[in-house]
C-alpha cells in the first residue's frame, strides 16, 4: 500500500524528444489503479492504510468479478495495475488474476507483506506473468519489524521471500513504513535493501489517517530524527546513484507546504475496495458524508471517475475555501489532503492543516512536538477485532 | 533472464555497436490504443518513448548488434550513420543506467 503514499507516483520520463506525459490530462483515466483485492492480512501493522472499518471476507469481488474489472480497465486506458491489500495472496485466485490481467495487457504490481509466499508460489506467480514485487518491511531485524508488524518471524520470512522473488527473475521494490520506533534502523535498512538486490526502496514516513491516526502518539517521529533522516536519504542517495533509487515521503505535520495528496482529487488515481468500490484514495472512506460507486452496480468505471459525486466533489479548485481559493499554489497541491483536513478539522472542505496558511497549521505542529516526546509504545494493532464494526454489509 | 548476465550498475562497460541489446522482462512495450501511442511500461512508471526511440526498441530482440540496428536505421532514413550511432546509444545507454535495458553476453 506503501506507494500511493507517494506524491507522485506516476511521473513520467521522457526519451529523446517524447511529447506530453500522459498521466497528467485532466481527468484523463488515471494510468495505474490500486486494487485492494482483499482486507485479510497476517500482519498487524499499527498504521495500515486501510480503512479501521475493515471489509470482511464474504463481501469481496469474485473471481470473475475481479477479472471483469480488469478487463474493463485495460479498455478505458488503464496501464498498471497494483495487487495491493490487505494481503493479496491470502486470495487463493491471485495467480490466476495475475494471468488474466497480463492476457488483458496490464503491467502487474504484487504489493505484499511476503510472509505467505513460498518458493512455489513466487515461481507461479512469476511464470504467470507478475511484473515487478514490492515487498513490505517493519524494521532492520526481526526484534523491532516482527513487534511492528504483530506477527512472528515476519521479517525472517520476509528476508526468504525476497530472495525467491530475485531467483525468479523479478524486480524487487522494498517498501519500509518509517516512524518513531524504526526511524533509528533506516541506515540498516538501506543496507539491506541493497543487500537482498532491491532496484527501489520506498522511504515513506507514516501518514496519520485511519490506524496510524488511533496510533498517532506512538508512532510520530521527533523533528530531530526527521532531520536526520531526510539527511540519511540525500546521502544515500548520491552514494547508491545507479544501483538504487530512493523515493522519500516526510511525515506531513512536519511540512510547511502540504503534499499534493494523490496528485490531487479525482486527477490521477483511483483505488478500488475489496468490495469493489471505486475510491478518490484508499482513505476516502474516513470522511463521513461521501457515497462512493461500486463496480458493483450498474455504471461504468469510465462513468464513476468521470461523473460520480464521489470524484466530483474536490476535484479541481471550485470547492476550495480561503485561503486555498486564492492562493498561487492552488493548482500546485491542489489544497493538499482531504482525509487529513476532515481528521484534524471535521471538514473535509477546510485548508489541510499540514499548510502553514492554515489556522490550524501551529496548533497541529506543536501536538505532533507533544505527541513525539511522550514515551508510548503500545499499538492498538490493525486486526479486525479492533476495528470499528461495519453499519453496514453492501 | 535466461541468457542474459548483468553486473551491477557501476561494473558495466559501456554499450558498443557489437553489444546486443534487450528489454529486461520487467520493461514492457505495449501499444495504449486508448492514448494512441507505444508506452514502455516499468515498475511504478509509464515512459513514453517518441517515434524514433520505439523504433530503435523495436529492434532491440537481443540478437541484433547495435550495429545492425543502427544499419537498419540509416538506411531505412538515408541519414548519418555516425550520428545515428551516436543518438542510439545514448537512448539505449540512458534506459540501461536505470536498468529498463540489458545486454545478452556472447555470439
Amino acid at each position: 500500500m506503501d506507494d500511493i503514499l507517494r506524491d507522485d507516483p506516476m511521473d513520467t520520463l521522457k526519451l529523446l524528444d517524447s511529447t506530453a506525459p500522459i498521466t497528467h490530462v485532466d481527468f484523463g483515466i488515471p494510468a495505474a489503479v490500486l486494487a485492494e483485492m482483499t482486507h485479510r492480512c497476517p500482519l498487524q501493522c499499527p498504521y495500515c492504510s486501510n480503512p479501521v472499518e475493515l471489509e470482511r471476507s464474504s463481501v469481496e469481488l469474485s473471481t470473475e468479478e475481479w477479472k471483469k474489472v480488469m478487463t474493463e480497465l485495460a479498455e478505458i486506458g488503464v496501464l498498471q495495475f497494483h495487487f495491493s491489500g490487505g494481503e493479496p495472496t491470502v486470495r487463493k485466485d491471485i495467480v490466476e488474476l495475475v494471468k488474466h490481467a497480463r492476457a488483458v495487457g496490464l503491467y502487474t504490481n504484487l504489493i505484499t507483506s511476503a510472509v505467505m509466499l513460498t518458493e512455489a508460489k513466487v515461481k507461479e506467480l512469476a511464470d504467470a506473468g507478475l511484473d515487478h514485487a514490492q515487498v513490505s518491511f517493519q524494521g532492520a531485524e526481526s526484534g523491532v519489524a516482527d513487534r511492528i508488524a504483530g506477527f512472528k518471524d515476519a521479517h525472517k520470512k520476509k528476508l526468504q521471500a525476497a530472495q525467491w522473488i530475485k531467483e525468479a527473475g523479478l524486480p524487487l521494490t522494498v517498501n519500509a513504513v518509517m516512524h518513531r520506533q524504526n526511524l533509528h534502523q533506516l541506515p540498516d535498512i538501506i543496507e539491506m535493501a541493497v543487500a537482498i538486490g532491491a532496484s527501489r526502496l520506498e522511504v515513506a514516513n507514516v501518514q496519520y489517517y485511519g490506524w496510524a491516526l488511533k496510533n498517532r502518539a506512538a508512532l510520530m517521529p521527533t523533528v530531530e530524527q526527521l532531520d536526520a533522516t531526510t539527511k540519511l536519504v540525500e546521502e544515500s542517495r548520491d552514494r547508491l546513484k545507479g544501483k538504487l533509487v530512493i523515493d522519500y515521503v516526510i511525515p506531513d505535520y512536519y511540512a510547511e507546504r502540504p503534499k499534493k495528496c494523490m496528485g490531487g482529487w479525482g486527477r490521477q488515481f483511483f483505488n478500488i475496495s475489496p468490495s469493489g468500490k471505486v475510491l478518490p484514495c484508499h482513505a476516502a472512506e474516513s470522511i463521513t458524508g461521501l457515497e462512493f460507486d461500486s463496480v458493483r452496480g450498474n455504471k461504468s468505471i469510465a462513468w464513476i471517475w468521470q461523473n460520480s459525486d464521489a470524484f466530483q466533489k474536490y476535484r479541481g479548485t471550485g470547492w476550495m475555501p480561503e485561503p486555498c481559493k486564492s492562493c498561487d499554489f492552488r493548482e500546485i497541491d491542489w489544497g493538499g489532503c482531504r482525509c487529513q483536513a476532515f481528521a484534524l478539522t471535521g471538514d473535509a472542505g477546510n485548508t489541510d492543516p499540514a499548510c502553514h496558511l492554515s489556522p490550524l497549521h501551529d496548533k497541529i505542529f506543536k501536538l505532533a512536538q507533544t505527541e513525539a516526546a511522550t514515551d508510548v509504545r503500545e499499538f492498538k494493532y490493525r486486526n479486525y477485532a479492533n476495528a470499528t464494526p461495519k453499519a453496514e454489509v453492501n | 533472464m535466461h541468457g542474459v548476465v548483468e553486473p551491477m550498475a557501476d561494473e558495466k562497460a559501456p554499450l558498443t555497436e557489437t553489444s546486443r541489446p534487450v528489454l529486461p522482462r520487467y520493461a514492457r512495450m505495449h501499444f495504449d490504443k486508448v492514448r494512441g501511442r507505444h508506452v514502455l511500461l516499468v515498475p511504478e512508471r509509464v515512459l513514453v518513448p517518441d517515434e524514433t526511440a520505439v523504433e530503435i526498441l523495436q529492434l532491440c530482440d537481443g540478437k541484433r548488434t547495435i550495429g545492425e540496428i543502427v544499419d537498419v536505421l540509416a538506411a531505412k532514413y538515408a541519414a548519418d550513420r555516425d550520428l545515428i550511432g551516436t543518438d542510439v546509444i545514448a537512448m539505449l545507454e540512458d534506459l540501461r543506467g536505470r536498468d529498463f535495458l540489458v545486454v545478452v553476453e556472447g555470439d
